[in-house]
């Protein structure tokens, strides 16, 4: 699967850094349109906490909603993000070059969004600083001899996804060294300065490559383990609760994984089309690079369903009464039953239909709604994991309750899609969204070999 | 005797390799000529030697500093309040295990970082001969060598098949 042509490195250079050396015009008015809908989000959050978390549609026994619904959302998009690149390193697959930056960052600016999730669902962020409890020296309480209960997951929660976020970051900047020194080498004045530093001497020598290179797989191979912890944590918050029947199962962690990986990657094929289509990096980006992630969800997505149908199909064959009546408002009770047809049809049928079809996998139109139907689904799983499994918490039926969102939870939710859309854009103006040297790379290795009568692309591969 | 930088730009990775070559057959020793380039070629592309490195150390040395401080973490603070739950013990290994976990990955992951920028020389505060074009495709082999071998060495570099040779105190050495 090979369909670019060799670009000489000044090409490369020109339409990759096109983003940050001449950037399109339409790009400070959406940045300001983004950054208006993040302020109008962060007013509502301020009202919010001036007011109590009366104003949203939190009330007993569902305490746990819309917020946390986007925390679980936004940790899976974060996930796609350094697993993708991870595994198509260590598989040394080739059509990794141009997803694997665009994927990372991703990743960061997710994981920075939902952790903005629980902190607003607090109600009283400023507290929170009880929770860093991970980072070292940082005082818990010390004169009183109190300490956070390691027992409890939404202790292990912030744990793990400030190793995530510290291990994402390292893992980009380390990468980035090769491209600031493009940058470095292509800028004048402050930039050039800034840029210099941030390439940190960086010349391109062998040592230098080498110990690139060894980087790449090593910190993939370590990243790996701590991303599949990440969210087998995140799940844990729900499955370690007893007391909601629904969440204590022993599935979630793998489903959690998987169905973050599921959103994940189609979201990075989205960001990558977007790329493609912004800033017209149409040789870079290619149909055979989205043909090749489609591929990848079709397995990921029946992987996911095979979860999910374990997950239900368990619900109902204890045929305990809670159980039973958990699943009875999920599945029989408007609206969360059409709630429950939209999301399966959304995650898996539609998207597959379109997968398994290939003029449609390198259709960009039609990827572009596969992916976003993915996303809107697994948005929509999160929420009726979480909001059935209070609503029908209790045995009693008086005790029974609903949910219905605020327009400031909305606001919030909405304006958490504009500020990560927002950062990438951002991020896309100061550094390049993809790794030009890994371009340059597959460029040197790419050849042409004769096979009987046909000459096919190939390219050269190290073990 | 002083030692001066010369760097020769190539366009053409063979023509590197060659000049790599003949510099070796002029006695040059291979620990005074390096070759810069904007993108990795496989390991050994213009016969240089092999670096040798303990960059795996690093991991394994973070991993025990991480679980070290793991262990510590979740038993002292659990000791120090030591707060019954629903009959479990004190010290109960599954939730310290996941913290430890973390920390260990954690430690483990920022040695390998440290460990990368160390085996990797960086950051370089000292600017050496450099030029842009590196980062245009070109191909630089940079030499270390006296300051009266220059013209010999520049000589090899230009009949290998270098489109220029810069030296120190140029303008298209890096600012």
């Amino acid at each position: 699967m090979q369909e670019g042509t060799v670009l000489p490195a000044q090409q490369v250079n020109r339409d990759l850094l096109r983003s940050i050396l001449d950037p399109p015009g339409w790009f400070w008015p959406v940045v300001a349109l983004l950054g208006l809908i993040v302020l109008v989000a962060f007013g509502a959050a301020g009202y919010m906490i001036n007011r109590g978390l009366g104003v949203t549609g939190m009330n007993r026994p569902v305490m746990w909603a819309f917020f946390l619904t986007n925390f679980v959302f936004w940790i899976g998009i974060s996930h796609a993000g350094v697993m993708l690149s991870a595994i198509l390193r260590l598989s040394k697959a080739e059509w990794r070059r141009p997803a694997t930056r665009a994927a990372e960052v991703l990743t960061v600016f997710s994981l920075m969004t939902a952790v903005l999730m629980p902190l607003i669902h607090t109600g009283r962020p400023w507290r929170t600083i009880y929770w860093i409890y991970t980072a070292p020296f940082v005082p818990y309480d010390f004169a009183r001899g109190i300490w956070p209960n390691v027992r409890s997951p939404l202790v292990w929660d912030p744990s793990a996804i400030f190793t995530y976020l510290t291990s994402s970051v390292l893992f980009v900047m380390v990468a980035l060294l090769p491209d600031m020194a493009v940058l470095r080498d292509r800028t004048t004045g402050i930039p050039h300065r800034i840029y210099g530093m941030l390439a940190m001497g960086w010349e391109g020598n062998s040592r230098q490559w080498k110990f690139q290179i060894i980087a790449g797989i090593l910190l993939s191979a370590l990243i790996l383990p701590v991303f599949v912890s990440v969210h087998s944590i995140v799940s844990w918050d729900f499955s370690m609760t007893v007391s909601v029947k629904s969440w204590h199962s022993t599935i979630f962690a793998p489903y959690f994984v998987i169905g973050a990986v599921h959103s994940g990657v189609s979201a990075v094929a989205f960001v990558l089309i977007l790329l493609r289509q912004v800033y017209g990096w149409q040789n870079y980006i290619r149909h055979e690079h989205i043909d090749g992630l489609a591929r990848l969800l079709m397995f990921v997505a029946t992987a996911w369903f095979y979860f999910f149908f374990m997950e239900v199909i368990f619900g109902f064959y204890g045929r305990e009464a809670d159980e039973i009546a958990l699943r009875s408002f999920q599945f029989t009770e408007s609206p969360w039953n059409i709630w429950m047809m939209i999301f399966v049809g959304s995650t898996y049928f539609l998207p597959m239909a379109i997968w398994l079809v290939r003029p449609a996998r390198r259709n960009l139109w039609i990827m572009s709604i596969a992916c976003i139907s993915v996303n809107i689904g697994m948005w929509l799983e999160r929420f009726l994991i979480i909001i059935p499994g209070l609503a029908r918490k209790q045995m009693f039926t008086f005790d029974w309750g609903t949910f219905r969102p605020s327009p400031v939870e909305i606001i919030i939710i909405f304006a958490t899609f504009a500020l990560v859309t927002m950062l990438m854009l951002l991020f896309s103006r100061v550094l390049p969204l993809i790794p030009l040297y890994d371009i340059k790379e597959g460029d040197i290795l790419k050849t042409e070999i004769q096979i009987g009568r046909r000459t096919v692309p190939a390219t050269f591969r190290e073990d | 005797m002083a030692r001066r930088p010369i760097l020769g730009l190539f366009q053409d990775a063979n023509y590197a390799a060659e000049a790599g070559d003949a510099l070796k057959r002029a006695g040059v020793d291979q620990g005074d000529f390096d070759f810069l380039t904007d993108a990795p070629y496989p390991e050994g592309a213009f016969g240089e030697r092999h670096e040798r490195h303990r960059l795996y150390v690093f991991p394994f040395l973070g991993a025990l500093v991480g679980l070290t401080v793991g262990i510590m973490l979740t038993s002292m603070t659990q000791m120090a309040y030591p707060l019954v739950q629903g009959g479990k013990p004190i010290l109960s290994l599954p939730p310290m295990a996941v913290i430890t976990y973390e920390s260990t990955m954690l430690s483990a992951i920022i040695f390998t970082i440290i460990g990368i920028m160390f085996e990797s020389r960086l950051p370089k505060l000292k600017k050496g001969l450099y030029d842009t074009r590196i980062t245009e495709g070109y191909i630089g082999v940079l030499v270390n060598t006296e300051e009266e071998k220059l013209s010999e060495v520049s000589a090899i570099l230009s009949q290998a098949g270098a489109v220029d040779v810069v030296r120190e105190n140029q303008d298209t050495a890096r600012a």
